[in-house]
């Protein structure tokens, strides 16, 4: 069975009342609009219910009205359960009069029956149901009331098998619609494949997906095509307006003769809640205030807020690093083994990612408390002006804000966020600039070259980072609205805004882990596929044999060195040099089963099990006794070599590795963006995660990537001739490098195009290095310093902003075209 | 005269619709036909779009759009 129903019908709650949690989510074949099924029993027999997209009609002209037509065409299902919005009612059966239309047996469900009755408006739903010769059957979705009495009416239905379906006498029309209805109904192929009277009646329509239905179905398409034309120009002739208009314009009358003959209205109008709520809420001047001040608290709770919470979960991440790295092979002294290495490099990618999910879980909440109260339209009503001067979309406020508007934020929830926005032309627009926005991940490296290069000018230069991005975003949304996405479909903007709703915690609680379980599901997965990949692209191949052999006999003087040492104690004989990394190890385990404990009692213990587990091992690393004292610092001298010979190993090999090879490759073209190939190994290494881009400046510059602190000095000191206008062509770079990996295949989900993503990928590294390149040649040949550079080239952004916003948007016309219009070569193109 | 040039709190009725195609369509399928009775609400703080109430429910539409719904 399907569900259908007009937004705002609260066409959810009916659907979570029926099916409870036995739900499936997915999207409909080939499109991004998303298709969620349940089952549920009714009067003992099973029952598939499927969610079809909230419609206000069923015509070919959007997405959403042509997948739930299609649904209800090709996948037939049994019957159909027409949600309605009881308190306005005369809109709704526009819908359920089309439903009917189809041909398939219709429950009509009179929902919010409660808002109804507190607004005084009374629904005869047994005069309904004698009317339409269907049963109507009323609920509270929100109470789960009238549950049973749905059910009981979709079994009937059931069983009844196909019933007596109502019809909208067209009046004057019908002559034609029974003309065309016969010559549809006259193939038998044609006639089995669609109800004839609909098709009829699009036909007339001009609806372009019927032309294309008779085209594929009837052998005689196109003199069916040439009758109709006739008939439509003869009927406009006639009755002086064109035949959809007829249509439509019978429906509402019929509507609304149904509504004064079964709906009771209160005598004067009463201005609601709402009503009331919207006089400040889209205000002038309270307006925009309430706007700023709702997204400073998505951001404070979800990023502030979410962020902490994120540090007190991570343990429960770190003990899940700590177990698997148990389970691995043990270390080796200079290499560890592939299995223990691969396997923690794959564990770490998982965590990084999963240590986000607070910041996830609680932005996805937030986000369905703005959706079911009802503002997101409200927040679109204040903005559109301002983003459609840019070819977005006043829905696009809240993607931009999630990725990180001023700083912080995280492209994925941003490119999730765009599903609602309706225009599909505006919402690839914002896809494709939202990963420009300042992610939290770009922030490390943006502190690390801002104390190294400007840290006269810190706060400026933050400031200028953080705000010149949305500066970047605009003028590109609005070049690439009027270039690559000039063809793509435009819908106009005609929003509804619902009564304000007080959301409740079981939906939107339920809304938040539905998305954050699509999100582990779908990123998780490849962001394990993916490391794996980036591993071998970052350790292979291995360093050379003779550097091997160095490193080697480096490790063997360590050992000996300490061996030497212990000759000179007690230990002597009971240490031999196989058990130096051994011991190594045992102090290590050691330290970290030591790590955050304070009380000493846990301690003890924790000492105890050590002491029984290796009693030799355990005198030298808790210094006991002076021969105690004395080795332990010689075990200290052993791991600081190890951990030098470790690190200089992997920059080596870092730089020996197919990464590496690919930094060098590209430092002809990359120097004149100033990025040599140091940079450029960070830079590339950075895809996987933006994170990556500290961490391996780190360990090219030899330092352990933990502390921005020594990252900065040892660039400073590893980077002669590195100017501050390095730095800002290389803070530009990372403000436009393109999505991250989860991030791309988001963009993937919600374009439904692999193309998309990788038009995504490559023209965000194009603009980039085009940025890079303008700042630092631009300014060295001007002489400029990076300061000067820096706000030289605001200036241009600010400038690029206002030209864009200057050139005009598409128009209203361009929507209102030739009625013949296909609406899908769109999509096609 | 069309809804674009009505002031906020206007109240009149829609005679006719100017656009055809996919906007024509969605201005019909929400309940923009002869005889509707449609409100100016407001304005948005930027000015467009405009706050409609038609029939009992609310909705907004860009003032481009607007000027396609001719009103008595």
């Amino acid at each position: 069975m399907a569900l259908a129903g007009q937004p705002n019908c609260g066409k959810t709650t009916v659907f979570n009342m029926l099916t409870g949690a036995r739900q499936h989510v997915a999207n409909y074949p080939g499109v991004t609009v998303e298709k969620k099924s349940g089952r549920f029993s009714a009067e003992g027999r099973p029952v598939e219910l499927v969610d079809l997209p909230g419609t206000y009609s069923l015509t070919s002209y959007s997405l959403e009205e042509r997948v739930a037509r299609d649904f209800i065409l090709y996948d037939k299902p049994r019957a159909i359960i027409n949600v309605a919005d009881a308190s306005n009612l005369k809109r709704n059966l526009y819908l359920t009069l089309q439903l009917f239309e189809m041909g398939v047996p219709v429950v009509l469900n009179l929902n919010m029956m409660d808002v109804a009755e507190r607004r005084g408006i009374g629904v005869d739903a047994r005069g309904l149901q004698e009317y339409f010769g269907s049963p109507v059957v009323p609920t509270v979705g929100k109470k789960g009331s009238g549950a049973p009495q749905l059910k009981a009416a979709v079994a009937a239905l059931a069983d009844a098998g196909p019933a007596r379906a109502f019809a909208v006498d067209y009046g004057p029309l019908e002559p034609f619609v029974a003309e065309i209805g016969d010559l549809v109904a006259a193939d038998p192929q044609a006639a089995g494949a669609y109800p004839s009277r609909w098709l009829a009646i699009k036909l007339l329509e001009a609806d372009a997906e019927a032309a294309n239905l008779l085209a594929r179905h009837h052998p005689e398409a196109a003199e069916v095509m040439e009758r109709v034309q006739a008939l439509r120009a003869r009927f406009e002739t006639e009755a002086g307006l064109s035949a959809d208009r007829h249509i439509a314009f019978t429906r509402h009358r019929l509507c609304a003769d149904i509504f004064r003959r079964f709906v009771t209205v209160p005598g004067e109008k009463r201005r609601t809640l709402s009503d009331k709520a919207d006089s400040f809420v889209c205000h002038r001047f309270a307006g925009p205030v309430i706007l700023v001040l709702i997204l400073l608290g998505l951001y404070q709770i979800s990023i502030v807020f979410g962020g902490w919470v994120a540090l007190q979960v991570w343990p429960v991440w770190g003990s899940l690093e700590s177990f698997t790295e148990g389970l691995l092979p043990a270390a080796g002294f200079l290499d560890d083994p592939l299995l223990r290495s691969l396997g923690m490099w794959t564990v770490k990618s998982v965590t990084a990612i999963l240590n986000y999910l607070p910041i996830f879980f609680l932005l996805f909440a937030l986000i369905a408390i703005l959706e079911d109260s009802g503002y997101m339209p409200r927040m679109a009503f204040i903005l559109d002006r301002l983003f459609r001067r840019f070819g977005l979309h006043g829905q696009s406020t809240l993607p931009l804000i999630l990725g990180g508007v001023y700083v912080g934020g995280c492209a994925i929830p941003a490119v999730m966020a765009t599903k609602a926005i309706p225009d599909e032309r505006a919402r690839l627009a914002t896809i494709l600039v939202a990963p420009m926005m300042n992610c939290l991940a770009k922030v490390p490296l943006y502190l690390i070259l801002i104390s190294a290069y400007f840290a006269d000018h810190a706060g400026m230069a933050m400031f200028f980072i953080a705000t010149v991005t949305l500066f970047m975003a605009l003028p590109v949304a609005k070049a690439l609205s009027l270039t690559v996405l000039r063809r793509r479909e435009s819908a106009p903007f005609i929003m509804e805004m619902p009564p304000y709703h007080l959301p409740t915690a079981g939906g939107v609680l339920r809304r938040a882990l539905e998305r954050i379980w699509l999100f582990v599901k779908k990123i998780v997965t490849v962001v394990v596929a993916v490391a794996v990949i980036v591993f071998m692209l970052i350790n292979f191949p291995n360093l050379g044999r003779e550097r091997l052999e160095d490193y080697a006999a480096r490790r063997d003087a360590a050992v000996d060195a300490f061996m030497a040492e212990v000759d000179k104690t007690s230990f002597k004989g009971r240490i031999a040099p196989e058990d130096v990394l051994a011991l190594v190890l045992f102090e290590e385990d050691m330290k970290s089963a030591k790590r955050g404990v304070s009380d000493q009692a846990r301690a003890d213990a924790i000492n105890a099990r050590f002491a029984e587990a290796n009693p030799v091992f355990y005198a030298v690393v808790s210094r006991e006794g002076k021969d105690g004292k004395a080795l332990n610092r010689a075990l200290k001298g052993v791991i600081n070599t190890r951990k030098e010979l470790r690190r200089n190993m992997r920059a080596e090999r870092f730089e020996a590795s197919f990464l590496g090879v690919a930094g060098r490759a590209l430092e002809p073209l990359t120097q004149w963006a100033g990025f040599n190939w140091r940079i450029n190994i960070a830079l590339l290494s950075a895809f996987a995660a933006k994170e990556n881009s500290a961490a391996t400046l780190g360990a090219i510059y030899g330092i352990d990537g933990e502390g921005g602190g020594s990252v900065e000095q040892g660039m400073l000191a590893g980077e002669e001739g590195f100017t501050p206008l390095h730095a800002l062509a290389l803070m530009l770079f990372m403000a436009l490098y393109p999505p991250c990996i989860p991030a791309s295949i988001m963009v993937r989900m919600q374009t439904n195009s692999s193309k998309w993503m990788l038009f995504s990928i490559g023209y965000q590294t194009l603009l980039g290095l085009a940025v890079a390149t303008l700042v630092f040649t631009g300014g060295r040949l001007l002489g400029l310093s990076g300061v000067q550079a820096m706000w030289a080239f605001y200036g241009l952004c600010v400038a690029a902003t206002v030209g864009m916003a200057l050139i005009p948007e598409k128009t209203a016309r361009e929507l209102s075209g030739p009625q013949t219009r296909q609406p899908k070569e769109g999509i096609a193109s | 005269m069309t809804i674009n040039e009505m002031k906020p709190g206007e109240t009149r009725a829609v005679k006719g619709l100017t656009a055809g195609g996919a906007l024509g369509q969605r201005l019909m399928d929400l309940g923009f036909f002869p005889g509707a009775a449609v409100q100016v609400v407001r304005n948005a703080p930027l000015v467009d779009p405009v706050e409609l109430e038609l029939d009992g429910y609310h909705m907004s539409i860009r003032h481009d759009e607007a000027g396609h719904v001719e009103v008595e």
